[in-house]
């Protein structure tokens, strides 16, 4: 029975696993299986959906990395994502329209207002930094706007998405689904191997004790920056691949509504664990879906929910779930 | 290595800070001689703590310089004097509490071993950082406490953490702020004999209230009192000194 001793060994090396392991696990197989499962039903829709889904969980993690890890709660997250998506539209907008032009242009332009940005907001701290990172949020939005060439307030049809070197292969929906996924991937890898590294150590040090970190020789300030500069580029990317699929860009991408939504998915899913952040983008945008459906006056009823969740779960999501399993395993 | 520097190890040169209308440091001058141990004592609000700080550069003195291994570091910030190897522990305990007392050394050997914008490789299994971690942490006896959290180690432990956090930075002078304070007599006492077993290796300034220890430990002690140097020298002279018995050790002495 080779085929049951491998599923032996499987499940045995599945319990092995801790939950810090097996969920992101799980979570990326599920991923993976949606546009099976969407065969039976709404096709379009759900690989839309999940789509989205994926893209904001990009931006969120981005996010997670600096409140997650550093403490660095920034209030203004959405203009990456608008930065990303509009060097993505302007070049549309003049016949550019080669990912390998657009995307390191969305990421350059991201990362290069991370640090413009983040050399004047990481002098403060607390409430100020969340208040200054919310100013500049606040700028690109009205610079978006005013944009007249490129739609103004109305923002910006893309008429074609990008090629990948000369080939059109984001035109399909489920292509385009498993390029999000491979990117989504990629950041959480990426932002895994951040927090663990030298670098990832002396930022987390930073949020514990920054007197410390400097006694013993850190110039903390410039370890926020890059990490700040990553997480920026994070949104970048979510920016390039939202345009992408939204075939549209608009200032409400850098609204700072859009920014607030990005911290409810970070809090919803559970700070500082990266995973959190992807489940927190699944749970927000899936119970938008659901109750905006039921009702357009949807947030009167996610409001009070989130105020649970931030009461009851103090880890998010992943919080209350790893407490409902402590309690049941101990009967 | 201490006889080949002719300079002191650390000169400070009319150090002064005003906290408003109040003077706490009042024209500092002394010296820190390779392989020395240097005390400072005095009473409560003397100025230790603030000249520590100056000295550190976590606070900017208003004048005066401070010259470490020939170079003067008045400017410098914080960081790049500890780059320099000026390590320092602090009167109230500044440790990371949520990471373990290993990795809270580690960081130290890290700062001190190769560039830290490193984004790949897990720092926490590089043996190099453990390594040199565990030596620490064995040299202050908290060898086997290194995957505790740093947090949940008793006072008297995390009074050691921070000795072990500023050796673990190979400083070329260890500033320490009352390492004892708070400590019970038991780890008082085994405090005291780790800074014994240090003496000679790093040369150290070293404030505290605990006179049995300052006088068993100091080749050099002076006395700050309303943030001026009331007086300079060997213990026993110190000791003898009539202005310093009335102004300070005269009840604590008896």
């Amino acid at each position: 029975m080779p085929a049951a001793a491998r599923f032996a060994r499987l499940s045995a090396t599945l319990r092995g696993m801790s939950s810090a392991e097996l969920v992101p696990l799980v979570i990326f197989a599920g991923f993976a299986l949606v546009p099976f499962a969407a065969a039976f039903g709404p096709q379009a829709y759900i690989l839309d959906l999940f789509t989205r889904v994926m893209i904001f969980a990009i931006a969120a993690l981005g996010l997670d990395l600096i409140v997650g890890y550093g403490a660095l709660v920034s209030f203004g997250h959405a203009a990456f994502v608008g930065l990303g998506a509009y060097a993505t539209g302007i070049l549309a907008a003049h016949g550019v329209n080669e990912a390998l032009v657009a995307l390191p242009l969305a990421l350059a332009v991201a990362t290069l207002f991370a640090v413009a940005t983040g050399i004047v907001c990481l002098r403060t701290q607390g409430v100020y930094f969340i208040m200054i990172t919310l100013a500049f949020g606040q700028m690109a939005y009205f610079t978006a706007s005013s944009l007249a060439p490129y739609g103004g307030d109305d923002g910006l049809t893309i008429h074609v998405r990008n090629a990948v070197a000369g080939f059109a292969i984001l035109g399909s929906n489920r292509t385009l689904y498993y390029v999000v996924l491979a990117c989504l991937l990629g950041c959480y890898l990426l932002c895994r191997a951040v927090v663990a590294s030298r670098f990832g150590r002396v930022f987390r040090g930073a949020r514990e004790n920054p007197t410390r970190l400097a006694a013993i020789g850190f110039d903390v300030y410039r370890y926020q920056l890059v990490a700040y500069a990553i997480s920026g580029a994070l949104g970048g990317l979510a920016g390039f691949l939202l345009a992408n699929q939204t075939e549209f860009v608009s200032p409400a991408y850098m609204s700072w509504q859009r920014s607030g939504e990005l911290i409810i998915m970070i809090v919803l899913g559970g700070i500082g664990r990266l995973h959190g952040a992807i489940i927190g983008a699944i749970a927000f945008l899936l119970i938008e879906e659901w109750l905006s459906g039921v009702t357009e006056h949807w947030k009167m009823i996610f409001g009070p929910f989130l105020v649970l969740v931030v009461v009851f779960a103090r880890g998010g999501l992943i919080g209350a779930w790893n407490e409902i399993a402590t309690r049941l395993r101990r009967g | 290595m201490a006889e080949t520097i002719p300079e002191p190890v650390l000169r400070l040169d009319g150090l002064r800070k005003n906290f408003g209308g109040l003077t706490v440091t009042d024209g500092v001058t002394f010296e820190v001689a390779g392989g020395e141990l240097h005390a400072v004592i005095g009473p409560n609000g003397a100025g230790k703590t603030t000249l520590i700080n100056q000295i550190s550069g976590l606070l900017a003195p208003d004048a005066g310089r401070i010259v470490f291994c020939g170079r003067d570091i008045t400017a410098l910030p914080m960081s790049a004097r500890a780059a320099l190897g000026l390590a320092r522990s602090f009167q109230i305990t500044s440790i990371l509490p949520a990471f373990s007392a290993l990795e809270n050394v580690a960081l130290a050997v890290q700062a001190r071993s190769g560039s830290s914008f490193r984004f790949f490789g897990r720092a926490d299994a590089e043996p190099a950082l453990n390594d040199g971690a565990m030596a620490a942490l064995a040299e202050v006896g908290l060898g086997g406490r290194a995957d505790v959290p740093a947090g949940h180690l008793s006072h008297g432990e995390k009074r050691a953490l921070e000795l072990a956090i500023a050796l673990a930075m190979e400083p070329k002078l260890l500033l320490l702020d009352e390492p004892m304070a708070g400590a019970g007599r038991e780890e008082t006492e085994r405090l005291v004999a780790v800074l014994a077993r240090l003496k000679g290796r790093f040369p150290m300034v070293l404030v505290e209230h605990d006179m049995t220890a300052v006088f068993a430990l100091a080749d050099r002690i002076s006395v700050l009192i309303y943030g001026r140097i009331l007086a300079s020298g060997a213990p026993d002279a110190v000791r003898a000194d009539p202005a310093v018995i009335t102004a300070y050790l005269g009840d604590e002495m008896e």
